[in-house]
């Protein structure tokens, strides 16, 4: 474990150099920390954010020089206390073993018609299969979430089927429609907003992806599992049109 | 009580200190990218130090106020008017209803923090008044401002803050005008120092940056020397902030500001301390930056000393109200 200041108000607390070799691991060990650091409720200490291997530590420097009474090091003591708090939780995950975090496992219906599926023929290509192929591929695996960002809700999936991999687009889309899905490298994710992009995309889901209107805003969050379930464009087109009625019917 | 936006000039938008508590749902810390500057320039109106102003860009902003209120502003250097009276930073001044606040084009500096006694009232939207202009939510209707849009403006906690037409009182020169001709940003060591050579790390401080034309609210682009990096190879992704200087492939730096990225994977060469981002908001295009290094405890005793004379002024401003 290492802790590195981020600037002068944050620093990122590292669990592991690597992610890719144990991907399940990494992310069972930064959720366990982020718990701990949760409930440890360091003063000063403003929000928490997971990606991959680290937490970040956003912290109130003038908060945190007012909560601790001894003198020393502001650095110090913040990484101290850190210490003190994923330590706690590393010990009580040994002692109920096996230590799994309570992890939610979300289905999300993504139709892979070709209306959506712009660059679906060039994944098959690549991983030399039929489209469908791909669609099963894709559809039948697993993913866990290893980080929420880029913009608001968007997932980064890990566990892609290795012959899915394809490097993003050589050149962006301006636009890509919200809810779409993609490829990029050995990640798999949804666009939550039109914005642009340069992933590989495959499908698109009706579900809302960033909601700043609710709290949370997003519909997953880092260490959740993933699933895709391959649904028509007429499912999609009744799926969109029950979540624009809920919508309304809320207002 | 509202406010007419008669011209929206350059880049306007509602701000205030910033949206926390949802970067791990990838939404950025937002806020005027200023923060000490609208805390000041609240105080100087009455107003709490977190009420909600106005960002202005580049100026060629025109507001009508429908009502009497009290403003103030602070950053870069810009000729404000009320009606034809100049409004220096970092003063307050009664602007009565019918009268116009106008924002020209300003000589140093590209940014400013206006604020106006109770506030900008707009919907408060996961915990914060601020614009996200990029995901489109929060501040006015998700967006910057535009020519006749009414903004709604909260009622006076008291009575309007005892100013003449333009009060004598101020902060210190270097709050309420950060802009500087030949700004230096003092820094400290990045998380991924380590990753580049010697050479790469003394041109960071010994040679002066030109700020690029594609800089925005999410980031300063910076050229100049090179900053080439020894070891190629993939980071993982990981948190970047405000203040973050990271360096893509290209070698050219990019100095993160408010509205950038919860996550990154470039490395992150160093980052520009908390009390010099008020000068980093101040950059723009043509301008050279050089930067200084500093220990991780002068960053902190500098926030710390500045805020301890925010306080003494926040006291001040307070007895004299009273």
């Amino acid at each position: 474990m290492e802790i590195i200041p981020l600037g002068d108000s944050a620093l990122i607390l590292r669990v592991r150099e690597r992610f890719d070799d144990a991907p399940e691991q990494t992310l069972d060990t930064v959720l366990r920390a982020l718990q701990q650091l949760q409930s440890a409720a360091i003063p000063g200490v403003i929000e928490l954010a997971p990606a991959y291997t680290s937490i970040a530590v956003f912290f109130d420097p003038i908060v945190v020089a007012k909560a601790t009474e001894t003198p020393g090091d502001l650095f110090d003591r913040s990484v101290e206390r850190i210490r003190a708090a994923v330590a706690a939780g590393a010990d009580r995950g040994k002692r109920r073993r096996p230590a799994r975090p309570g992890v939610r496992v979300v289905e999300i219906p993504v139709c892979y018609d070709p209306e959506f599926a712009l660059d679906i023929d060039d994944v098959a290509r690549r991983a030399n299969m039929s489209p469908s192929e791909v669609i099963r591929l894709h559809s039948a695996s697993e993913y866990r979430v290893a980080c929420i960002g880029f913009v608001p809700g968007f997932p980064f999936l890990a566990g892609l089927p290795k012959e899915l991999a394809t490097p993003r687009r050589d050149v962006p889309r301006k636009q890509i429609p919200p809810g779409s899905v993609g490829i990029g490298g050995a990640q798999t994710g949804i666009y939550p907003l039109r914005s642009p992009g340069g992933w590989n995309l495959i499908g698109r889901t009706p579900l809302c992806l960033f909601d700043p209107e609710k709290n949370p805003p997003t519909l997953l969050r880092a260490g959740e599992r993933v699933r895709f379930r391959k649904i028509t464009r007429d499912e999609f087109a009744t799926f969109a049109e029950a979540m624009v009625a809920g919508e309304s019917s809320k207002r | 009580m509202s406010l007419i936006v008669e011209r929206a000039g350059f880049f306007t938008s509602v701000q205030d200190l910033g949206r926390t508590g949802f970067r791990q749902f990838g939404v950025s810390l937002g806020g005027a990218l200023d923060c000490f500057g609208l805390r000041v320039a609240n105080l100087l109106v009455g107003n709490d130090e977190g009420a909600t102003g106005l960002e202005i860009t580049a100026g060629g902003l025109q507001l009508r106020f429908e009502d009497e209120s009290v403003v103030a502003w602070c950053g870069g250097e810009f000729d404000v008017q009320i009606v034809s009276t100049p409004l220096p930073a970092g003063h307050a001044a009664h602007v009565h209803a019918g009268e116009r606040l106008k924002f020209g084009r300003p000589q140093i500096g590209c940014r400013c923090w206006l604020a106006v006694s109770g506030g900008i009232d707009v919907a408060v939207v996961l915990g914060s008044r601020s614009t996200d202009l990029r995901a489109q939510f929060g501040g006015f209707e998700g967006r910057k401002l535009r020519d006749g849009d009414v903004l709604p403006l909260a009622p006076c906690p008291g009575s309007l803050a005892p100013v003449t037409d333009i009060s004598s009182c101020t902060a210190p020169h270097d709050w309420v005008s950060p802009a500087k001709t030949k700004p230096i940003l003092r820094f400290i060591r990045g998380v991924d120092w380590r990753r580049f050579n010697a050479s790469t790390l003394q041109r960071l401080t010994s040679e002066p940056f030109a700020v690029s034309p594609d800089s925005d609210r999410m980031g300063v682009r910076l050229d100049g020397p090179e900053l080439k990096r020894g070891d190629q190879s993939d980071l993982i992704s990981e948190a970047v902030a405000p203040g973050t200087i990271q360096v893509p492939p290209s070698g050219k730096p990019i100095l993160l500001l408010g509205d950038c990225q919860t996550i990154g994977g470039y490395p992150k060469i160093a980052h520009v301390i908390t009390v010099d981002l008020g000068i980093a908001a101040q950059l723009r295009a043509g301008d050279h930056v050089r930067f200084s290094e500093v220990s991780l405890t002068d960053a902190h005793r500098f926030l710390m000393e500045r805020e301890r004379e925010f306080n003494r002024f926040r006291i001040g401003i307070s007895l004299q109200s009273t």
